[in-house]
């Protein structure tokens, strides 16, 4: 009865091993990067974690496929190394010597990525599958771009600011009509008519007569 | 305000006090070009050795300039149009020339401005838009053309000016564009509306507040990590450099176009100054104010830079790394930035085939330092893409986009004032229409002409512009000027002029400036500017996505309509100068009689109205 029931481990195991492998056709190589994304609080990598790492797998698989009951027995890991990188594949509850279609896995992934990524506090960019990039995030255009707001707000306060002063000119040009400058102009045109032609003090510089030579001071 | 008649009857504006004009002065001079030009000559002509032939330049060719044309618009208080026309009516066709060359700079120098004016309104958005790459249609991945080149290059080639392959495709009208282009001939005209007196009150923060911005950006800036690399970069002077005759060349050509002289904009600024103003003291503070502050910028600018470069290497750094951390399944984070030196020797001599496998990427430093921009590329890919990398992006951003349009817009009223005070002087409008309808007309008509940069090929157009306009006509029209005031004024005018004007006598050094060593270096820089363009047709950089060595811009020379258009717009700006000329000879000649003085004699100062302050001052 031991007998048989090593025989039967050591056999699902060589099976197991036989499935999985490096640049397997139905099988996905995992990267993290743990140190990168969680700095000092990052955890360390072990087989407990890879535990979770193999059952969030199969939840993800059972997201996918309903109907099938995908344990964690049924993820099969190998090729660990310190990088923490390691391939998997997945193989059928039905028929563990059936692998399921690549296909099938990678569908799986997409749908539950965000779980995934949750379950191990890392992002697209940590925690990678090679092969299944990430679905790039829609990008976010709202119905008036921004910067027509910005423009809207200068340009209406250039455009009252304009039409406030050309306002404000007319206005004070009417007053200036209705005639409290007019006596101010009469009262300098006699004084320009009385004003010396500045020989006294400082004098202005007569330009006609720019050869000769300056009037002499008084 | 007050008001000073002549008996021509008209009224000039007055600046309300002495910092106004002297803000407006600064303004004009310093512009975007301090920003974005001069850091770029510094770093390419061996650092702290340019200062050399800058400040050579200086001092030989830009203040002796500066101080001609703030003391003859000063003395003779008249715009270009009528400086010129007083001096002799023969040279008319200076003032003419230099509205021609304002009009000119101003359409695309605007342009430029709609295009901070659209970074700027993509600034309050997070994350900001040139810092990733747009999905492509199917949604599988990034945009290609994006992907091939940078996430800010596509913004700026792409989305900002949908630029075409070449200059000969003109595309459609951007209507972005056309938008941000009414927005800043909006700006303008707000500014201007009342002539001096609302610029003058817009100088007050548009001059200043750069100033204040490239304080907070050096301050923010020696604290990132990189920057004094960048500064040490920029600093270190290679003294071979000074043999090159090309750095003495740009140095003077920097200093001429840098001080904004021969526009007729600072010979307006000052004809609205008071006559007894020193004004030597204030042609001395604005060029040193305006070399002073591209030297301030330029230690931001590079700070920055600097910052970038650091920041660029470690993702190069990084880059490598990851591919050997996967390649040799190495625990993630045993190789880092600090011993990935040590590491990489290693596995080179342990397994030296894979590592080569690999392609790493060599990453040096320097050559993140090297690169180096200057103009749009500086402003709208370089900086714009080390904003993103600077924590709080949107912050820098709005800051450094709302300096660089403070910058323009003092530099644009100074054009404006170049093409509205001729418009005045000329009499070309009746006068009873408004200033503000004739301002608004002008600005209108700039806007519909500057459609043409809004266009596909727009910033082709801009370079263009950039590179013709700017230069040859500037360099004839400060040659002309200085043979107008002291050969065909007389040097002993001139002086009595600035006797009159400031109380003393000018020194040795500007006599022997004006008579003898500016012209000739003027001439000098001309000649060799003309040669130097003359030696190989002319080329652009066209952004061409189906180039086989994209990212990399392609060199496509100018086609021969361009060509054509080149040379009309160094042409036609100085043409009025002989026309004027010959014009007037020929008038005089038909004209009987020779008492006719060169001088005006309708304008006779000697009849003007006493201001209050020379009554109280007498009292």
């Amino acid at each position: 009865m031991l007998e048989k029931s090593l025989f039967l481990l050591c056999f699902s195991s060589a099976l197991a091993k036989q499935l999985c492998a490096p640049d397997a056709s139905d099988g996905y190589k995992v990267r993290l990067s743990i140190r990168t994304a969680l700095g000092d609080q990052a955890y360390a990598w072990n087989e407990d974690e890879l535990f979770l790492f193999r059952a969030t797998l199969a939840f993800a698989m059972r997201n996918r496929i309903s109907g099938q009951q995908f344990e964690v027995s049924n993820i099969i890991v190998c090729d660990e190394t310190p990088r923490v990188s390691f391939w998997f594949v997945v193989t059928s509850p039905s028929n563990t010597s059936h692998l399921v279609d690549k296909e099938e896995v990678e569908e799986a992934i997409r749908k539950s990525r965000n779980r995934i990524n949750s379950a191990f506090l890392l992002t697209d960019k940590t925690l990678e599958f090679l092969g299944i990039p990430p679905t790039l995030a829609a990008p976010v255009s709202p119905d008036t771009p921004p910067w027509l707001i910005v423009f809207g707000v200068v340009m209406g306060a250039v455009g009252a600011g304009i039409v406030v002063m050309l306002a404000f000119s007319v206005v004070q040009k009417k007053r200036k009509k209705d005639g409290k400058v007019v006596d101010e102009a009469v009262e300098e045109e006699t004084r320009a008519k009385t004003t010396d032609n500045g020989a006294a003090g400082d004098g202005v510089y007569n330009m006609s007569f720019s050869d000769d030579e300056r009037f002499t001071e008084m | 305000m007050d008001i000073v008649k002549d008996s021509g009857a008209e009224e000039r504006p007055k600046w309300d006090n002495k910092v106004q004009y002297l803000l407006t002065c600064i303004g004009f001079a310093v512009g975007i070009g301090n920003v974005w030009r001069f850091p770029y000559l510094c770093q390419i002509y061996g650092g702290g050795a340019f200062l050399i032939p800058y400040l050579i330049a200086l001092v030989f060719e830009g203040l002796p300039l500066l101080y001609l044309e703030l003391a003859i618009g000063q003395r003779l208080r008249k715009g270009s149009i009528g400086v010129w026309n007083s001096i002799s009516p023969l040279l008319g066709g200076l003032g003419v020339a230099s509205m021609v060359v304002s009009f000119l700079v101003s359409i695309f120098y605007n342009t430029i401005l709609a295009w901070v004016l659209w970074y700027l309104f993509h600034s309050f958005q997070n994350p900001l838009p040139w810092s990733h790459c747009p999905l492509n249609d199917n949604r599988t991945g990034y945009n290609e053309e994006c992907e091939k080149s940078t996430p800010s290059n596509y913004f700026w080639y792409r989305e900002t000016l949908n630029i075409t392959s070449d200059i000969e495709t003109s595309g459609s009208v951007q209507w972005w564009m056309v938008v941000c282009l009414a927005t800043a001939w909006g700006l303008v005209y707000i500014c201007f509306i009342k002539g001096i007196q609302s610029m003058g009150k817009a100088v007050y923060v548009t001059a200043t507040f750069p100033y204040l911005v490239l304080t907070i950006f050096l301050i923010r800036a020696l604290t990132l990590p990189g920057a004094s690399d960048g500064l040490l970069y920029l600093f270190t002077p290679d003294w071979e450099v000074l043999k090159n005759p090309q750095v003495w060349l740009d140095a003077a050509t920097q200093i001429f176009f840098s001080l904004s002289v021969a526009f007729g904009g600072l010979i307006a600024f000052s004809s609205y100054n008071e006559e007894k103003n020193n004004c030597e003291r204030d042609a001395v503070l604005v060029g040193i104010i305006n070399s002073a502050t591209s030297l301030y910028a330029s230690i931001s600018i590079f700070a920055i830079l600097g910052f970038k470069a650091t920041t660029s290497f470690n993702n190069c750094l990084q880059a490598n790394i990851i591919a050997l951390t996967n390649h040799f399944e190495l625990p993630d984070q045993n190789i880092t930035v600090e011993n990935y030196g040590q590491w990489f020797e290693y596995l080179n001599q342990t397994s030296p085939g894979e590592v080569a496998s690999l392609h790493l990427r060599h990453c040096d430093l320097n050559t993140f330092l090297d690169q180096s921009a200057s103009g749009t590329g500086l402003a709208f890919i370089v900086f714009a893409e080390a904003v993103i990398a600077m924590p709080g992006s949107q912050v820098w951003a709005i800051l450094f986009f709302v300096m660089l349009l403070s910058l323009g817009l003092s530099s644009m009223f100074g054009n404006i004032e170049g093409v509205l005070n001729p418009i005045h002087d000329l009499n070309l409008v009746p006068k009873w229409v408004p200033n503000q309808l004739v301002t608004g007309i002008v600005c209108l008509v700039s806007f519909l002409v500057a459609l043409i940069f809004t266009l596909g090929s727009g910033n082709y157009w801009v370079e263009v512009f950039n590179g013709y306009v700017g230069s040859v006509p500037l360099l004839i029209i400060a040659f002309f000027e200085f043979v107008g005031v002291i050969y065909v004024r007389g040097m002993k005018t001139f002086s009595e002029d600035i006797v009159f004007m400031t109380g003393k006598e000018p020194s040795i050094f500007w006599k022997a400036c004006w008579m003898v060593i500016s012209p000739l270096m003027l001439m000098a820089v001309l000649i060799a500017y003309v040669i130097i363009q003359a030696q190989q047709h002319p080329n652009y950089f066209a952004w061409n996505p189906l180039y086989e060595l994209f990212p990399q811009t392609e060199v496509k020379p100018y086609p021969d309509w361009v060509f054509a258009i080149i040379l009309l717009l160094c042409v036609v700006p100085v043409l009025s100068i002989p026309l004027v000329f010959v014009y007037k000879l020929i008038q005089r000649r038909l004209r009987s009689s020779s008492a006719r003085t060169e001088l005006n004699p309708y304008c006779n100062d000697g009849f003007e109205v006493e201001t209050r302050e020379q009554k109280k001052r007498r009292a």
